[in-house]
């Protein structure tokens, strides 16, 4: 333990503080002023220290003390995670909320974890083994469906000489090595280092999100990155919200950062009471979050998407899957400038910094599906939200954001305006995976998956191209097997894209079932272009009654016998 | 009390101070020339030797000697009930010739954040009267609702009829008005002082004029003040408060010139580069607290700059608030009151006031099926004005006359007209009967049959009365 040294406040502008008389590294945890308030050493300028502090600085004087932790910003990591709603810099929320009152007052300290809650740990190593690094030593039952694993720290190891098992609080020493170190249910982590782990591996594994467009058309791996951007109004946070209770993922971590706090509380008072479809537990039982609303101090906005990556590192190191949704990167790019211009750096592009592009692709690096040290495979799907100002794609975070994921799902608010959710543009969006995860799709879904989708989209395709020619002459103007792709593109779009996330059945689409709509349309599909090519008239065609019960599949929660009907009825009436 | 007479420049709205005790960050000071007139501003950075100060009302007038006296507090709001049915200034000041408010508190005006643990969802609606906001885009109470105009534009009346007509559906509650003018002219308040002082509203509203010859600077105090105002009487007296902020874009204004004069590194278009930051801690204040009766549900107006949507002031703002009404040049140039445009507005919260309970069971469906026809009836008359009406397809020729009626029965209607929320859902199946019924996918079959009108009709010629589903 270093000693920790006193200064004083020598300048106040804004969330940056200037002191001097400690001796500080860069990115020590200090507190600031008389009220103890928490800061972060982020440039260090001779016998001047700069802090971004996390909290308001109203009324902070210069002379006032500084005193240095020595220890950079760090999490603590243990059993009480689960369904906890923190700050950017894990303050639990309702503790703030039960100390200070309906409003966050300043200079208040709160741990991440409950330090006074007994866990009943049960072990799984004895005493005279070794144990390695990352490896389990024993579990919590956390959650009725989930083990918290108690791995050893990074960097430790060594022979168990004792080892305890029962009640115990976070902070008691459960576990003691041969070499003296104590391990306790609980550990720390800086938040701006990323836990180790062995090796990267392939991402060939879908992350299921029940989401028909994001299954079928622009799937992302377990392990993978995919990014949001959407102007606003378009959608966003309802798709986000959508994958973070339908991915099926053991873990989420939500990061609400720069959010709003009507929508956070809608967050906070919806998630509870959502049953995981895994599980029927509820949904809190598996979700971190981590809210940090516009109106919030700016600084901790920028550690927000830290806190959160740690926490989800440390569940992915127990050999679970987690997704992490950020939401959104561009108020967290704007933090950064935001103290960027603060410290009067030079600006890049646009104002942001010129470390932005590398602060970004650091992040979503946290993300992978590996290898652990304790020998499991874990992953990290990151999903990150993009606000581009003005919907403006070239803007450098999004630019910088797409040089980094592999999936781009592209929100579109024309499609909003209509009111055809989720507004994702069939056209833009992209997904480098579909090659990798197929495999997958075919053996664990249907034979005919990849077909599908490439069928799906190149109707769509297709139809972007007629449309300008239908903009020219009018749809009449068409051939009539092209008036048919139109409406075959059409059933696509309203049948199989639009998906209500209010709909109690269509909220969750099954993998099947999403394969299930897609080849009846197909089936459609090939029986229209046969009765075209005997001679029927396109207007038969496309208004043949049966066809449109197909818009009611989706709000069906038993659709097989129904989908028969209509498939039956198709063909008797398209012969 | 600390006072010195050491000002070593002055340069726009900024003051540059040498002092030797510590003075704190925002801190209120009084600034005293020469002949005693004492002039207010606040901290904006602090260092062991020198101060900035940023003064609320015109630097003209001070020179190097005169005296700066530091309060040693930041600054704060007089509250009490008292204060409903006063005309206060920009800075907090009776404008209106009654005495000064005897205060209950003195409120810190910066506000803390609302935890947003302590946060209850807003979920009630409130009725407004207007067809394209109710049906379309509704209002709930604790939300941030923000009108986007443009100069010329009539977003002013759609303020005060929605200040004059919301209500909530079946509750008698303590309501309070906080109209906030930011740097409109004397005559755009005017409007608003008659429209209340006719309905009487004025005994419930607090207004803060800061008209467009006040100072600029004094225009970054006056939201808060305001909405200082609006937390006390929502969360100590149980009101529920509307705030109308007009206009936005002067404040926005105002914040780019301390930014400019500070010489601080501009972000786009030369706003500042914690535009948002600010911008949140004006908007982030509307809500509701878990536990308490009072909300406060916030109207900005803000004039887009060229009517471009996607300026910063717009942009941010879009991104804070939960969703926008759009005036539209277009409708309003085709006489139709109120010019909103539906499609690029939006409510955010719309989902969790609607519904069963709330409105009506069919609300959603009605409103998206609307939005769909609308949107692509629009799209539509772009391809008319290409190859003409004739070479339509049938299902096209309904939706153009389904967009043409759309915007003379549903969005047109009267300055004093109050529409229900049945009358204005029921507006809304006449409409949509005008569409062939097989093009509804957006409704459920169920509400089809029990709402249609020619379901209805149909139910009313039978001749047993048959027992509805």
């Amino acid at each position: 333990m270093e000693v920790e040294q006193t200064g004083r406040i020598y300048r106040v502008a804004g969330p940056v503080v200037t002191a001097t008389g400690i001796e500080a590294k860069m990115y020590d945890l200090v507190k600031v002023g008389d009220e103890g308030l928490m800061g972060e050493v982020i440039e260090i300028d001779q016998d001047k220290f700069i802090i971004q502090v996390y909290e308001d600085t109203s009324g902070l004087r210069p002379g006032e003390p500084v005193e240095n932790t020595g220890l950079p910003l760090s999490v603590e990591l243990g059993p009480g995670l689960l369904s906890s709603i923190y700050d950017g810099i894990q303050r639990p929320l309702p503790v703030l909320n039960a100390q200070l009152g309906d409003f966050i007052e300043r200079g208040v300290a709160a741990s991440g974890l409950d330090h006074s809650k007994k866990w009943d740990f049960v072990p799984e190593v004895k005493p005279g083994e070794e144990v390695r690094a990352g490896q389990a030593i024993g579990h919590v039952q956390e959650t009725p469906h989930l083990q918290h694993k108690i791995m050893v720290p990074p960097e430790k190891g060594g022979r168990i000489k004792t080892i305890q098992s029962g009640e115990h609080t976070v902070d008691d020493v459960i576990c003691t090595l041969d070499d003296g170190t104590e391990l306790k249910l609980m550990q720390e982590w800086p938040v701006r280092v990323s836990r180790p782990s062995v090796e990267k591996l392939m991402p060939d594994i879908p992350l299921v999100t029940g989401q028909r467009i994001l299954d079928m058309l622009f799937p992302v791996a377990k392990g993978g990155t995919a990014a949001i951007p959407g102007p606003f109004g378009s959608g966003k946070t309802v798709a986000q919200q959508q994958l973070a209770k339908w991915s099926d993922t053991q873990i989420v971590v939500y990061i609400g950062c720069g959010e709003r706090g009507n929508e956070m509380a809608d967050v906070l008072t919806e998630f509870p009471q959502l049953e995981d479809p895994q599980t029927n537990a509820p949904l809190m039982d598996r979700t971190v979050l981590v809210a940090n609303t516009s109106n919030m101090p700016v600084a901790a906005r920028e550690a927000s998407v830290y806190t959160g990556v740690t926490i989800a590192e440390y569940f992915r190191d127990m050999g679970y899957d987690v997704s992490l949704m950020a939401d959104s990167t561009s108020r967290w790019a704007e933090a950064m400038r935001e103290i960027s211009s603060r410290l009067e750096e030079m600006p890049g592009e646009e104002g942001y910094p010129a470390y932005l592009a590398a602060r970004l692709s650091e992040f979503y690096e946290r993300s992978g599906r590996v290898k652990t040290l304790g020998g499991d495979e874990g992953s990290i799907t990151v999903i990150g939200a993009v606000s581009p100002p003005g919907g403006d794609f070239s803007e450098p975070v999004t630019q910088n954001t797409l040089r980094i994921v592999k999936v781009f799902w592209a929100l579109d608010s024309k499609l909003s305006q209509r009111r055809h959710f989720p507004s994702i543009n069939w056209l833009d969006s992209y997904s480098l995976y579909t090659q990798n995860l197929s495999e997958w799709f075919v053996d664990h879904v249907a034979g005919d998956w990849e077909e599908l989708r490439v069928w799906a989209m190149a109707i769509l395709q297709k139809e972007s191209e007629l449309q300008e020619v239908v903009q020219l002459v009018g749809s009449d103007a068409l051939p009539d097997d092209e008036q048919l792709t139109l409406e075959v593109a059409r059933m696509i779009r309203e049948y199989f894209l639009q998906q209500n996330a209010y709909h109690e059945v269509d909220t969750y689409c099954p993998l099947q079932k999403q394969h299930d709509i897609l080849a009846a349309i197909m089936v459609y599909d090939e029986l229209a272009r046969k009765a075209l090519n005997m001679g029927k008239l396109v207007d038969e065609i496309i208004n043949v009654p049966a066809k449109s019960e197909l818009a009611q599949i989706k709000f069906e929660a038993e659709y097989g016998t129904k989908l028969e009907e209509i498939e039956t009825a198709m063909r008797a009436e398209l012969a | 009390m600390k006072e010195y007479r050491t000002i070593t420049s002055i340069a726009g709205p900024l003051v540059f101070v040498e002092k030797t005790e510590p003075v704190g960050y925002m801190e209120l000071v009084n600034v005293i020339l020469a002949d005693g007139t004492v002039k207010r501003g606040q901290v904006l950075d602090t260092s062991e030797k020198l101060v900035a100060l940023q003064v609320f009302e015109t630097t003209a007038g001070i020179d190097r000697h005169s005296k700066i006296r530091f309060t040693g507090e930041v600054i704060k709001m007089p509250v009490s009930t008292e204060i409903l049915g006063r005309i206060l200034s920009g800075s907090g000041e009776p404008l209106d010739g009654g005495p000064e408010i005897v205060p209950d508190k003195r409120l810190d005006i910066t506000g803390a954040a609302i935890n947003p643990y302590a946060r209850d969802n807003p979920s009630e609606f409130i009725q407004t009267g207007i067809s394209t906001i109710d049906g379309m885009n509704t209002l709930v109470r604790g939300q941030k609702l923000p009108i986007f105009s443009g100069s010329g534009l009539p977003h002013n009346d759609l303020a005060l009829q929605i200040a004059r007509q919301a209500k909530v559906l079946g509750a008698e509650e303590a309501f309070a008005v906080i109209f906030v003018a930011m740097g409109i002219t004397a005559e755009e308040a005017r409007h608003f002082m008659n429209d209340f002082e006719r309905t009487g509203a004025l005994e419930r509203a607090v207004v803060f004029l800061n008209l467009a010859d006040d100072p600029a600077i004094e225009r970054l105090i006056t939201p808060r003040l305001a909405l200082t105002t609006a937390e006390y009487l929502a969360y100590e007296h149980d009101m529920h408060v509307l705030v109308i902020l007009t206009d936005m874009t002067n404040y926005c204004e105002a914040l780019r010139q301390i930014g400019a004069a500070r010489e601080e590194v501009p972000g786009r278009r030369g706003y500042p580069g914690y535009m948002y930051t600010d911008l949140a801690s004006i908007y982030e204040r509307a809500g509701r607290i878990r536990g308490k009766t009072g909300s406060i549900t916030q109207i900005p107006i803000l004039t887009m700059p060229g009517d471009d949507i996607t300026h910063p002031i717009p942009d941010l703002t879009g991104y804070i608030t939960e969703g926008q009404f759009v005036i539209s040049r277009e409708l309003h140039r085709r006489g139709i009151y109120p010019p909103v445009n539906v499609l690029p507005s939006l409510s955010r919260l719309m989902n969790s006031g609607i519904g069963v309970g709330k409105t009506r069971e069919d609300h959603k469906a009605v409103s998206d099926q609307l939005y769909a026809g609308y949107a692509e009836g629009k799209d539509l008359r772009g391809l008319v004005a290409i190859v003409g009406k004739e070479s339509l397809s049938d299902r096209d020729k309904t939706l153009l006359e389904f967009a043409d009626i759309f915007e003379d029965k549903f969005v047109r209607q009267g300055y004093e007209e109050d529409r229900g929320i049945e009358e204005t859902l029921q507006l809304g199946w006449d409409l949509l009967a005008t569409l062939p019924e097989a093009q509804l996918t957006r409704i459920d079959r169920k509400l089809i049959e029990k709402y249609h009108p020619a379901h209805v009709a149909k139910k009313a010629e039978e001749p047993v009365p048959a027992a509805s589903s």
